[in-house]
């Protein structure tokens, strides 16, 4: 194969066919030290700056780096972006960056018949074949025949461009990436600007990597601007997103800025408490970031000592988190019943993964439900919240807090690894709109029991060591109505299970009803959702409703309580189907509580949903098909 | 409201009924801590007394000041939730020997090695006392209990050793009965400023009754017990006529009536950056030795919350104290306009 000569920055002045699209979906494949998440991110960025809509959905090993070229190694990140208003990161690839044999393998399946498929044909070779499980070269076989292939041998190319740069063969190597992502540019007409202002600062340090990884990106740019084969360019027009600021955001980070404004907002300074997880340890670098703000972030010994320690700090009067996933939520479980007993308020935030145990840490589910609701001993209500978008968690954040201090609660706050990896673009809220919510820790001795109640929400008040006269004493064991004395009455007991239950119930006469979308007064179908699938199940209804099917969606963010007019929303419904990320939990406590039967719709791989599995459902449902 | 110089004893007692049994050396502990604390010149209100698990976790029910009783093992944990997030309080914790050493040795080490500027008093009475009776990681080993009819053959730790081993900066012994020698080692405890780690012997006389009577009973103590002191020589027995020196790596008993003199002895420095030698005493053990209180470590170390407050400080002065709407904003942003453009 005779190579094409690449100058950077010639700009030969081609005669290129140019396409309008109004939504594509693209994924970069690789093995996990090929830098694909990075090129995701800065494909993501610059569609961002350029004004597209977009969703993302990066897909990586729990392993760090696993042997290369073997298919369990392969990363992935795909990216949507679109002229209107979408809500996934797409079901389907219209293009496929594919860096090895082995992400060609894992990632093939499902990208779209006639898709783009652009390959890296220097690791097609034998020794590659068989760690990714092939017989023989797929690029000759024909097994690639119903898709448009371009075959582009990236590192020779990325080598060739770093001639006489002085670089060694491997960083020259690291480089290729930034190729790859040129050729995106191109052939999606985006500009180079934004990813260059990146990599100037990135590698401020060392310029010669900066300037390296610039030359490549623009070599990868000007290859398929000079290359025959390229004979047709893409646009995607910006999106009529109402008038705002934004910025793309993933969910951990929204979290994280979450927290931070409601510690603005109560008065209080943030604690948080962590132990090292996926998918929750961004969470612990954001904050740990924000040592500014006050933040406190306390990187504990193991999960129990960092809810123990969150829990100290609200004993002493600070907003109180810790964050976690699913198996650091299981050995939580005896501290959460502490707060729960000593009514103090604090946040757990559980970014879910697949389960049981280490499972699939870091693919996404939504199968803590009933963890967080129940997986603790005794009787043990508390509030339960789910974000639903990497946007939302922002405001979820400040809610959960809300919540905590107004009513003496533990709260715990769920995301996934879909929202807290994915990002979306954010529209700005203006900080004097978030509403102040301070907090009064209790100070006058007069009358003072700490088991005494607001009338209102049934809180105890909160009074903080250092405060003369208050001096009390809090723990686990039963409480006696009022005084707080430890007290093995019968019924006292029984009073103060009710009564902590009444606390945690009160909390719905603050959430907002829940809102139909489609036919508020009732109808055939209702899809109703929770958590992280609100994307998928508004692009199938949206999708089923153009086409006139009878359908409304409705989403939960508040599982505990759930919104007042839940029930009665149920009924003006003839069949509900609940989509979730597990073996039907919410469907399990819609049946148990309202006693109306629903279908349960279930995905369990770790995966979120396509838009296009839901869709389908609702159209079998509405027997539209058979 | 409350001026630490009227402070007295009764000031820290509470309402509540005392629930341990009879005779336990609880009580005596209880005293000697209600005694000390008006003597500190710190404000009632800003006492915070938190425990695990255990007889010895009902601590602070029975103490007129802030406290928490909290869940099994987990007190250093809270404990120093609560210290990072108001310094200025003075957070002791109360612990038995399962709470700290078993269930939550993590949290233990953890907090030492962090040198968290809390007191911990872990009363070791070498049983599991409030399940009734099973044997505790301090138990000795052969020690017949209801869990262990045939005899227990864990290894014990050694508390001090586990202490200095996780580089506590303030490591002490002291018992429950000797009264005035608790005082004094409560006092230098609270006069540190990072972790004091003060295990007191106590007895338990419903499930390992006499314990440490061949340690404590007035008949032996003075032979079977040596007691550290700042700058003077390790000399002991009745008659103070046997020491303890160092002979190359080896601590060694001697008799002075072998010719050698309290000049041979070991002079204790409870300030020696290595831990060595603290380490080695703390090995010291019955019948070969006799058994070391008061304070074997005190080391002066700068505290976590201290280094954590700084970095705090040091922040906010550098880059201003944070502001919400810049935080928002930060990184790449782009405006939508009214008429559909893009900035």
């Amino acid at each position: 194969m005779s190579l094409p000569t690449v100058e950077p920055d010639s700009r030969t002045a081609r005669e290129v066919a140019r396409e309008k699209v109004d939504d594509v979906v693209i994924r970069f494949a690789g093995d996990s030290g090929d830098g694909m998440q990075v090129t995701g991110g800065q494909f993501t960025n610059t569609s961002a700056l350029v004004g597209n809509d977009l969703a993302t959905f990066p897909d990586f090993p729990a392993e760090i780096r696993a042997p290369a070229g073997t298919l369990p190694g392969v990363s992935a990140f795909q990216v949507r972006i679109a002229d209107y208003d979408i809500h996934t990161p797409g079901d389907a690839p219209d293009v496929l960056v594919a860096m090895n044999p082995a992400a060609l393998k894992v990632n093939l399946r499902d990208l779209k018949t006639n898709g783009i498929l652009i390959v890296n044909t220097d690791e097609f070779e034998e020794r590659n074949f068989k760690k990714a499980g092939y017989a023989a070269d797929p690029l000759e076989d024909g097994s690639l025949d119903s898709y448009r292939v371009f075959r582009v041998p990236l590192a020779t190319l990325t080598r060739r461009a770093l001639e006489g740069s002085g670089l060694d063969a491997k960083s020259q190597e690291r480089c290729k990436n930034f190729f790859a992502l040129g050729m995106a540019y191109w052939l999606f007409s985006r500009p180079l600007e934004a990813t260059v202002r990146w990599l100037e600062k990135k590698f401020a340090a060392r310029g010669d990597l900066a300037a390296a990884n610039v030359k490549v990106l623009k070599a990868g740019w000007n290859y398929c601007d000079i290359t025959e084969a390229f004979q047709v360019r893409y646009e995607v027009e910006p999106a009529r997103l109402p008038p705002g600021t934004y910025r793309n955001v993933t969910g951990n980070t929204a979290l994280a800025l979450g927290l931070v404004a409601a510690s603005r907002k109560s008065g209080l300074s943030l604690f948080q408490g962590a132990y090292p997880i996926t998918p929750a340890s961004d969470l612990l670098h954001e904050l740990a970031q924000f040592k500014h703000f006050g933040v406190t972030t306390f990187q504990a010994e193991d999960e129990i000592a960092a809810v123990c320690a969150a829990i100290g700090a609200s004993f002493g009067g600070a907003l109180a988190v810790t964050s976690t996933s699913g198996p650091g939520l299981a050995l939580k479980s005896e501290a959460m019943n502490l707060a729960v007993m000593v009514e103090l308020p604090l946040v757990v935030v559980n970014i879910q993964r697949g389960g049981p145990s280490t499972g699939l840490p870091t693919k996404t589910e939504q199968a803590d439900l009933l963890q967080s609701l129940f997986g603790r001993n005794g009787e043990s209500p508390l509030p339960v919240l789910a974000a639903s978008s990497p946007a939302d968690c922002f405001l979820r954040a400040i809610e959960a807090c809300r919540i905590a201090l107004r009513h003496m609660t533990p709260v715990v706050l769920l995301s996934d690894g879909y929202l807290a990896n994915g990002s979306e673009p954010w529209r700005l809220p203006r900080v004097e709109d978030l509403p102040d919510f301070p907090v009064e820790f209790r100070t006058s001795p007069e009358g003072f029991a700490p088991y005494l109640r607001d009338a209102q929400t049934l809180a105890r008040p909160w009074a903080v060591p250092g405060t003369p006269g208050l001096e009390h004493r809090i723990g686990g064991l039963e409480k006696q109505d009022g005084s707080g004395n430890v007290s093995y009455d019968a019924l006292n007991h029984e009073r103060m299970v009710r009564l902590r239950a009444e606390k945690v119930e009160r909390v719905q006469r603050e959430i907002p009803d829940l809102e139909v979308h489609g036919d508020p007064l009732g109808g055939p179908l209702l899809v109703l959702g929770w958590g992280s699938t609100e994307g998928s199940i508004t692009g199938a209804v949206n999708l089923a409703r153009r086409a006139g099917a009878p359908v409304s969606r409705a989403h939960l963010h508040h599982l505990n309580p759930f919104p007042r007019n839940l029930s009665e929303v149920l009924a003006r419904f003839e069949r509900v189907l609940v989509p979730e990320l597990n073996s039907g939990q919410l469907a399990l406590l819609l049946q148990g509580r309202f006693l109306k039967p629903v279908l349960g719709f279930q995905k369990v791989q770790g995966k979120p949903f396509f838009r296009h599995d839901i869709h389908q459902r609702i159209l079998e449902v509405l027997e539209l098909v058979r | 409201m409350t001026t630490t110089a009227t402070l007295s004893k009764k000031d820290f007692q509470t309402d509540q009924e005392v629930r341990w049994c009879p005779g336990c050396g609880d009580y005596a502990i209880l005293s000697a801590v209600q005694s000390v604390f008006p003597e500190l010149g710190v404000a009632r209100e800003k006492f915070v007394v938190v425990s695990g698990i255990g007889c010895s976790s009902r601590f602070p029910y029975y103490m007129n000041t802030y406290g928490f009783h909290t869940i099994h093992g987990r007190a250093p944990a809270i404990a120093t939730g609560l210290k990072l997030a108001r310094p200025e309080l003075e957070v002791w914790i109360a612990t038995g020997d399962g709470d700290a050493l078993s269930i939550g040795g993590n949290h233990l080490i953890h907090t030492l090695r962090r040198n968290v500027g809390v007191k911990i008093l872990m009363f070791n009475n070498r049983i599991y006392g409030l399940t009734k009776g099973q044997y505790s990681p301090t138990s000795e080993l052969g020690k017949r209990t209801k869990s262990s009819p045939y005899g227990s053959v864990d290894y014990p730790f050694n508390a001090l050793s586990v202490a200095i081993g996780a580089g506590a900066t303030f490591v002490a012994r002291s018992v429950d009965v000797f009264q005035q020698h608790l005082k004094q080692t409560l006092k230098a405890a609270a006069a540190h400023r990072g972790t004091a780690f003060v295990e007191i012997y106590q007895n338990c006389n419903i499930f390992n009754d006499k314990a440490f009577a061949h340690l404590t009973e007035k008949e032996v103590r003075d032979d079977a017990l040596v007691e550290l002191e700042n700058g003077k020589p390790l000399v002991f027995g009745k008659a103070r006529d046997r020491g303890v020196r160092l002979n190359g790596t080896e601590l060694e008993v001697i008799s002075f009536a072998d010719g050698f003199g309290p000049q041979d002895c070991l002079v204790w420095d409870e300030t020696r950056p290595n831990p060595a030698i603290a380490f080695m005493a703390a090995q010291m053990d019955s019948p070969r030795f006799p058994v070391p209180i008061g304070v074997l470590r005190k080391v002066d170390l700068p505290t976590f919350e201290s280094g954590m407050s700084a970095q705090i400080q040091r922040e906010t002065e550098k880059r201003g104290a944070g502001s919400l709407d810049k935080l928002l904003v930060a990184g790449e942003t782009w405006t939508v306009h009214e008429d559909g453009s893009i900035s």
